[in-house]
This record gives structure tokens, sequence and C-alpha cells, in this order.
């Protein structure tokens, strides 16, 4: 039988406001256990949310780039259970009146076509602490400086098809909220986490089928293989005639395997109701207006400005404007270097290449936009040759030394391009090689001779110490050996 | 000393004639010495409350003295006071010492009041007889003669008691259905809860957000007052706090009463209430006649619903409220927890005491899957008849007036097996607090010896209004002034 | 309205709260009474009423987003249950 998959995503955004969505504690990476956790987020007796400004500035500028409608009044409800990693609780979230109603994403596809994913709505709420596993005695750690930390949580329609347009609308999002500066993208600290809602129903028909959800993936390629193993999962099931049960699954990326969570009878009863501690949030016009003045260019935007600014094709303009970090590096490169494309070929080439093997993010980059900017110049103006650039990349990256000039000059990387210097060296090279002269001026297949130019590159490299400009070597060869 | 209100008592320390130390002093002595027969205290802070009055003392000498710089009174123990045990009256938080202060608690340091203590309570303010505190039963000074221990009321029936023993001049205490109001008409002192948002509710132990208010108890409205000008204002950290100017209540208590229009709700006068109390409260109302006011009947005629309506939508807020108290980060945990379940269902059903409990149940079931329309939502409309009945009053009188509770004081121990009879208790001071209206309660007589309350009900920040109407009132009676014997 | 042992039993489990037989018992009977009392709520007519969340009909201040607390880590873990390098303990944590 032939199947339609049916996806439908949850995305957590963690906003990159400076304090805690009800309190004015650091949300800042990375500190001691607990550090970041004070009365409110410890939900201590008798301490009240006051409700961070910066939080529905960032909610209303994600509205306005998802083209939502903005709720005018919203709302804060508890949802309420127990965990040890939520410390009043309940989490106070928004159900009824959400800060953000409909609206849409375009998402351009691998194959050309770009396809239009609807945002059911999204709403603020506080994340929640962490619990560390690792064994105390028994017993579990709490860290709680991350409870109260504000999110987004965005809600998809189920428009996705493929995991391959689930990824493509996962990937759209982070580079939209990376270049609203509203969250820093960071997947590996969870600043964003996807769950993903999955079901399978005959090809072509309109009844959708039972779903499960997967929880809490937070990286573009485990959700891509969770999708395949649960739809995978659910197809074998189906085809050997079982049913589907709504649960929640999670999901081991290392080792490609899932688990039922829970399930829908086991789901637990949140009761629901308004937040008595807090009151409705009107947002009027001079609020919205400043958000929308606070909006950056936006990916679509900027990929159209890279084609017609940079003359990048739609390929390397799609790239290289997603990510607005990647946007802004290849802008200063660009910039410095004179050559964009030369700058895109090496920002998409050697620079992401060695981010990947180190897992580094662009902003953790050891070297700058301006710094490959300075080095592109010197490869287009033939200073270095391009494995002598290959060399300069990897001083830079390493720190050993921040200057491009310098690096060449201290590695003897520049390439001698003094014409009346090189002829000397073919002349003497060629004198020294009367077979292989004779062989060329015989062969009449220019491809041949092409080839058998190659072999007197060699000697010539090495007679000028690998400093000889292969460019004009070359040139020069021709002219000396008659075309 | 002891029978002096703190608008004498701050004029003595301003005068001279005794400073804050001795002052604080003779209090304590009394203090230790009587309340053994009454359990208003659940901690007394001699130490602290000494050093704050050798401070005291030196600001008055550096001449940078308030009306309380130097005078003795206590917190209801439902507000979180740096350093010092604040337990709300349960198990739970029977060792929990707050490192941070309730913004009332701030304001008073501010002013530099001393704190003798904290005074007892129904457990986390769920009761009307003082009678569910982890810490014991408080004892009402009123009718010890008759050989019966009597109830003070509650939740705040520490605050009562220790004002109507003369142990303290005044006391803060807290108001969620009837809680400042009932135990003020139980020991015959003055009771003041504010307009919801008129004082912030930050560090003060929650128990139905939507309906605790803080306020003010002592035997004078002129104290009541004194009292408001501190506590009453905006504060950022307390989201529904109303950011608007406070007047100074004292200024405008000697305004006539001349043309005052008074509303009797006729529901109030109902058959649930006593002949004998009935009789009390309409000659109150007769004073007020006297002195220039005028009388009509109104009708509240959703007011029959409050009780109902709150039993709904205190115990649903409670129940999201009290489940931070879950033995992780703070008060008590059970021993040797085998599980995290074992640890969260023994440690909350051995911290909280059997009212709290109730409650917090009947909350999660009002809340629950399948019930919320038919509850919680239900009552909050009917929470929306009840406040426009009193928008519809006000739009014809200045003030309500009714009698604060069905009967005086009650026998220890008479409604403890029944949750509901208890709550009836509350009949007539519930629906103030669904509707966010402030509202005091006013000694105005006596019956077979025991001490009558007059609920005045005022329009949303009358607070002003209703302290000039009872300060007017207490300058031509004398119940308030009656002592315990 | 009376109120069931499962039902007593489910949301004691929700609340977590442990009840033993005999105190469900006693629950019936207590809950049963309240909820009569609430039920009285039922013969009110709220066709055409809004509900009403807060006595006052005020919106929300937004705070501006400024740090205002400094770690005070020792003084909140002085007074916690069971804590070990900075951290809450519970029993084990089991998703």
């Amino acid at each position: 039988m032939q199947w339609d998959i049916v996806i439908g995503l949850e995305i957590h955004v963690q906003l990159a406001t400076r304090t805690k969505i009800f309190s004015g504690s650091s949300t800042a990476y990375g500190a001691e256990p607990n550090t970041q956790a004070n009365a409110v987020d410890l939900a201590m007796p008798g301490t009240l949310p006051v409700p961070n400004e910066n939080a529905f500035r960032y909610a209303v500028m994600f509205g306005l780039a998802v083209n939502a409608e903005i709720g005018r009044r919203s709302m804060f409800e508890r949802k309420n259970y127990f965990y040890p990693d939520l410390p009043k609780g309940y989490q106070t979230t928004q159900l009824e009146q959400p800060i953000v109603g409909p609206g849409y994403v375009d998402v351009d596809l691998a194959n050309g076509e770009t396809k239009r994913i609807r945002i059911h709505h999204a709403h603020l709420e506080e994340d929640a602490g962490k619990s560390l596993h690792e064994d105390y005695h028994g017993m579990s750690g709490i860290d709680l400086n991350r409870a109260g930390t504000p999110l987004i949580e965005v809600v998809t329609e189920p428009d996705m098809n493929s995991a391959e347009e689930a990824v493509a609308f996962a990937r759209k999002l982070h580079s939209l909220v990376t270049s609203l500066g509203i969250c820093d993208g960071d997947m590996s600290q969870g600043s964003m986490r996807f769950d993903v809602n999955i079901s399978l129903k005959p090809k072509g028909s309109d009844q959708l089928g039972t779903r499960t959800e997967t929880k809490n993936l937070n990286s573009f390629r485990f959700m891509e293989q969770a999708i395949a193993h649960e739809v995978e999962r659910q197809m074998d099931i189906l085809e050997d005639g079982g049913r589907i049960v709504q649960e929640t699954r999670l999901y081991n990326g290392d080792r490609d395997e899932s688990r039922s969570m829970r399930t829908k009878e086991e789901a637990n009863d949140y009761r629901y109701f308004p937040c008595p501690d807090l009151l409705p949030v009107v947002i009027d016009d001079d609020f919205i207006e400043d958000a929308r003045s606070r909006l950056p260019e936006l990916p679509d935007a900027r990929k159209a400005r890279f084609k017609e600014q940079y003359g990048l094709n739609d390929y390397d303009a799609g790239l290289l404007s997603g990510d607005a970090k990647l946007a802004a590096f290849f802008e200063e490169a660009a910039e410095h270097g004179k050559d964009a494309k030369l700058a895109a070929n090496w920002i998409q080439g050697e620079f992401s290449a060695r981010l990947k093997a180190e897992e580094k993010s662009v902003a953790e980059s050891p070297i700058t936009g301006a710094q490959l900017g300075d080095l592109v110049v010197r490869i287009a103006d033939n200073t270095v040759s391009s494995a002598g650039a290959k060399k300069v990349f990897e001083a830079l990256w390493t720190g050993e030394n921040d200057n491009v000039d310098a690096i060449i000059d201290a590695k003897g990387l520049k390439q001698v391009s003094d014409t009346g210097a090189l002829e000397a060296m073919v002349d003497e090279v060629l004198a020294g090689m009367p077979d292989q002269v004779a062989q060329y001026q015989n062969e009449e297949d220019p491809k041949k001779r092409k080839k058998m130019l190659g072999g007197f590159m060699g000697p010539l490299m090495k007679a000028s110490k690998g400093q000889g400009n292969p460019k004009l070597f070359n040139e020069i060869l021709v002219k000396k050996l008659g075309g | 000393m002891h029978n002096k209100s703190v608008a004498e008592l701050s004029r003595e320390l301003e005068s001279g004639k005794i400073s804050s130390v001795e002052l604080t002093q003779q209090f304590l002595d009394r203090l230790k010495q009587e309340d053994g027969k009454y359990n208003s205290f659940i901690t007394i802070t001699e130490e602290q409350a000494l050093a704050d009055a050798k401070a005291a003392d030196e600001k008055r000498a550096a001449g940078k003295a308030s009306a309380w710089t130097g005078v003795p009174f206590a917190h209801k123990d439902i507000f979180c006071t740096n350093g010092v045990r604040t337990t709300c009256g349960s198990k739970m938080l029977e060792n929990f010492v707050p490192p941070y202060d309730a913004t009332v608690t701030e304001k008073f340091r501010q002013a530099g009041a001393v704190c003798l203590g904290k005074t007892n309570m129904d457990e986390f303010a769920m009761g009307s007889s003082n009678e569910s505190s982890y810490f014991g039963a408080v004892t009402n000074p009123w009718g010890l003669s008759t050989g019966q221990k009597r109830v003070p009321g509650g939740s705040s029936g520490g605050s009562a008691a220790a004002v109507a023993a003369r142990l303290v001049p005044a006391a803060t205490a807290t108001d969620t259905g009837g809680s400042i109001r009932q135990p003020a008409a139980l020991c015959g002192v003055t009771g003041l809860k504010p307009t919801y948002g008129r004082v912030s509710r930050y560090g003060m132990i929650a128990f139905a957000s939507s309906l605790d208010q803080g306020g003010t108890m002592a035997r004078t409205a002129e104290d009541n007052a004194l009292m408001l000008n501190v506590m009453a204002g905006f504060d950022p950290k307390d989201s529904t706090s109303i950011d608007r100017a406070v007047p100074d209540y004292t200024a405008t208590l000697n305004e006539p009463l001349k043309g005052l229009k008074i509303g009797l709700p006729k529901e109030y006068f109902s058959d649930q209430l006593s002949p004998a109390m009935e009789e009390q409260v309409l000659n109150a109302v007769k004073e007020y006649e006297k002195l220039g006011a005028t009388v009509k009947e109104v009708s509240l005629p959703n007011a029959k619903l409050a009780i109902a309506a709150y039993y709904v939508i205190a115990p649903a807020e409670a129940s999201a409220n009290l489940s931070r108290f879950d033995g992780v980060r703070y008060g008590y945990r059970c021993e040797d927890p085998k599980d995290l379940m074992d640890m969260y269902t023994r440690t909350r059903a051995e911290g909280f005491g059997a009212e709290v409990k109730r409650r917090i149940l009947v909350g999660t079931y009002a809340l629950s899957h399948g019930y919320y329309d038919a509850y919680y939502l239900k009552a909050q409309k009917v929470r929306r008849l009840i406040q426009q009945d009193f928008a519809n009053a006000f739009k014809e009188v200045d003030v309500l007036m009714s009698p604060t509770s069905p009967s005086p004081a009650f026998v220890q121990g008479e409604k403890t097996n029944d949750p509901v009879t208890m709550y009836l208790e509350d009949i007539f001071t519930i629906a103030i607090n669904l509707a966010g209206l402030p509202a005091m309660s006013v000694p105005a007589g006596f019956v077979d010896g025991l001490p009558v309350g007059l609920q005045i009900i005022g329009d949303h920040f009358a607070e002003a209004r209703l302290l000039n109407a009872a300060h007017q009132f207490q300058q031509v009676t004398d119940w308030h002034q009656r002592e315990p014997e | 309205m009376s109120i069931s042992r499962e039902d007593i039993e489910k949301v004691a489990v929700l609340a977590r709260i442990k009840v033993d037989d005999e105190q469900v018992s006693a629950l019936e009977k207590d809950l049963g009474n309240i909820l009569d009392l609430v039920d009285q709520l039922s013969a009110a007519d709220t066709d055409s009423v809004e509900p009403m969340a807060h006595p006052l009909d005020a919106v929300q201040r937004l705070r501006p987003d400024e740090v205002t607390e400094t770690n005070q880590r020792d003084a909140f873990q002085a007074i916690a249950p069971a804590t070990e390098d900075g951290l809450y303990l519970v029993p084990k944590v089991i998703e």
C-alpha cells in the first residue's frame, strides 16, 4: 500500500532576553547550578510573577515575521503537573488567547518548489529547569537556572509530508528566529527543541490517521532520522494490519530507536485555568509598530539582495542568507575581499568544513569575515596560490597569527609573479629537458599537449622553491614551446 | 501602656516620656506572661524586637521619626519575614525561615515599627475559627468567664485575639473570604480589608490569588488608618497591585457624616441572623442616622450564590498555589521516600492538615477534565453577577452595612466536624472578596457578653470613606474600648 | 452531587496527596457536602455573562528586561531539604 505522511511540528524557541520571563534573574547559559535561580524562579512562598517586556516584544516580532495576527489581548494560564524541575507545580503558559495567532512561512524545497507551511499559533511560556540523572547516592540533582527562561512554542498545521519538508521548514524557522535576533539558535544548548507529530494515511485519503508525538529533538539530523524511523515504525504496524496508538515517544538518536513515554490514556489532566497572579496583556498599535521597526532584513529579502548585490546564484544566495550570523560573516568577507563569488566559495568550502569538523557555530569561529576577506584579496591578486591560501587559512584558524600578509611573509608563501625571473627559470628548465620539449612539439593532439605541459610544472615549481605563480608559468611555457 | 492605641503610643514616644526599648520590653513581658491563655503567637522575636526598638530610639533621637517609629505590633504569620520563621500555620513550613521580606514586612521595617513576633492563624489561611493551625487553636479572650473556650474566628484569629487581649496594639492580617473581618468581629476589634490590589501581595503566602488581600487590625479605626498608611501602595513586584496614589487615611477621619447614604442589603438581614445580632447591628445603624446619615434598603440578588462561587474559585486557585509545597526546595519533606511519587504524596499528606487537603482536593476536582465548565467557569460567571450587584448598589448609596458574622464567637470544637457549617460563618463577608471591594468590621455591641461586629462595605478604593465612617462611629460609641475581663 | 471513591482517589493522585481508605471514606462525605453547596451555582442564569477572573478590570504591566537578581544560592539552599554540589536532590527522576 502507498501511504501519505502527515507531519506537524511544535517548536520550542528560547528567547534571547537578558532576564527570565517572570523575574529579573539572568538567563545567561552555562552558570553554576542554581546560581541564577532566585526567589521567584524557585517558587518561594509568596513570590509573584511580573512579565518581561522583551519576551512580548520578541514574540510580536516573530508574529510579524511569519505574517501572523498578533493577539491584542493575551492571557496566561496555569498548566498543572508535578515534576521536580517545575518549581511552582504548574507551568505558566498561554492556552486560550496566545500572543501570536495564525500565520505562515514559505519554504524553499530542494526540487526548486516553494511550499507554504501554516502556523496555527505561537504562545509564550516558561521553560522548566533540568534534572541531572547522574547518580547522587541514588538521587537526581535539580538545576533550576533554566526555570523561567522565556520560550515561544510555535505550533504548525500538519502541512508537511516528508522528513525533507519538515527539516526544510525547521531550518527556515531557525534562520528566521536567528535573523530576528530573538533566539541564539544554538541547538546543542537546547535553544530550539522540536516535537514532531506524525501520522500516516492511505495515499490520497482525506482522513487523518492516528498520530504520535516524538518529543525533544534538538538537531536537524536527529529530526530527520526520527521522522524516518517513526514513519517506518508506523508503516510496519499498519501494513501488518495493526493500529497506531496515540502516544508520546522519545527518540534516541545515538541508537536510532524510540520508545513510548506515555499513551493518551496516561496523559496528565493538566487542569488549565487562567493564572490569577497575572492580568490580561494588551498589545496596542504603538507596541506593534515599535516591534515592526525593530525587524531586521529577513532571510527571503536577504537572499534576493545577495543575488542582486553580489551576483550570487540562487543556490549560493540561499545557503548564505539563511543564517543571520553566516550571512553577516559572508558580507564582511565579501566587503573586505572585493570578490564576492570567491568569498562565497571559501565560506562554503574550507570555512564550513572546518566549522563542521570542530562542531563550532559561526559565532565561535576563530577567524573573522574581515580576515577571510583579506585572504580572498591575496588569492584574487595572485599573491598566494590556492595551496598557499589553505596554509594561510590554517594559520589564521589556529591563531598562529591574525594578519594575512604577515602570515604570507612569514611562511614564504608569496608567489613569484615577476615575469622576467619566471622566464629565466623556464628557459633553464626547458634547456635541461630537451627530449620532453621535442616530444611536446611533435604532438598534434591539443589535449595530450595540455597534459604534457603538466610534466614541466613539477620541475618549475621545484626550481622556484614552490613560489612561482603557476598561472604565469603556464602562460610562459605555452609561449616558449610555441603554442 | 498596653491599653493605649498606636496613635497614643506614638505620641508618648514623641514626647520622650518613654523609649521604644522600654515600651517594647513592657509589651514583650506582657506577651510572654499572658499568651499562654490565648496561643495567639506562633513565634515571639524578642531579641530582634529589642534591637529594632533600639534602632528606633536612635532614629527618633536623630529627628527622623515617623508615626510608627518604635511602636510595637505583630505580623500575621503569613507575611514572609527575612530571617524569622514564617509558618503560615502549617507543619509544611514549621522550620521555614525565608531569606526575603514580604513587601508589607519591608514597609513596616522602613517605618521603624517594632515587630514582636508572628501571630497564629488557620493553616494557609483556610478556616474561620483558627482551629486548623498546626500550632494549636487560638482562644478568644472574650467569654472565658463562662468556663468555655471560644474561637477567635479565622483565619487571622491570632492577630485578632492578640489585639483584643492587649498583647499588641495592632497586627497585620489577611482576608480571602472574611479572614480579617470575621475574627475582628468575634474578638471585638476593628479590622479593614482593603480593595483588591491596594496592598501588595508579594511575600504574603498565597491562598487564593484573586481574592487574597492584606489588611489591618487594631482597636480603633484611627489605628487602622495609620496601618494602612504604611501598607497601601503600588508594588512593581505584584502584577495585580494597582498604581494609584495613596491618600493620608488619617486626614479624612474627622469629616462629618452628614448626608452619608447607607444601604442595608436585605439579603444580609435574613433569617440566618439571630434577632439579638440583628438588634445590635440595627442599633449601630441608628447611631449613624443620628450622625446625619440616611438609610435605605438595597438588594444584592446574587449574594446568596457567593459561598458556592467562592468554594469553587478559592479551592481551585489554592490547589495550584499550594503545589509548590512539594518537599524539593524548602519546607517539610517526608522521611525516607522510596521514590519520587512517594516523596510527593507523603510529604503533602503529612505536611498539610485536613482542611487544607480537603480544599486542594475540591479545587483539583473542580478544575479537572469534564468539570471545568460546570464548576470553575460557572463560578467565574456568577462572580461577575455578584460584582454587578454591588456596582448597582453603589449607584444608589455610599456604603453598605450589615452584620459581619451570623453569630458571635462559638465554642471551640463546635463546628470542626462539618466543613460546610464552618463555611457558612463567612456568609456575609465572602461576596466582598469576590467583588474585590474594601470592607471593615467595627465593634458594635454585645450579645451574651460576646462582641458583635458591624460590617461596612465601600466601593473600590473607598478605604478613606470607610475609615471616616468607622472613626466617627467610635467617637460616639465605646464598644471598641471594652476590654475582656 | 456526590463524588465517588474512584474520583477521590484519582484527584488525590493528581494533587499528589496520599490518602488511605479511611480518609477516602471521610472525604467522600465531606467533599460530597461541599459539592452539594457548590451545586447551588447551577441555578444561576449565566447565559450571556462573561467569566470574571480578576476583581479589577486592569491590564498587565510589563517589566523592563533588566537583571535585578544576584546569586543567592547559599541563602536559598540553606533551607532546602537536600542539596549537593549546588543541586537540589530528589529521589531518582525517571522519564
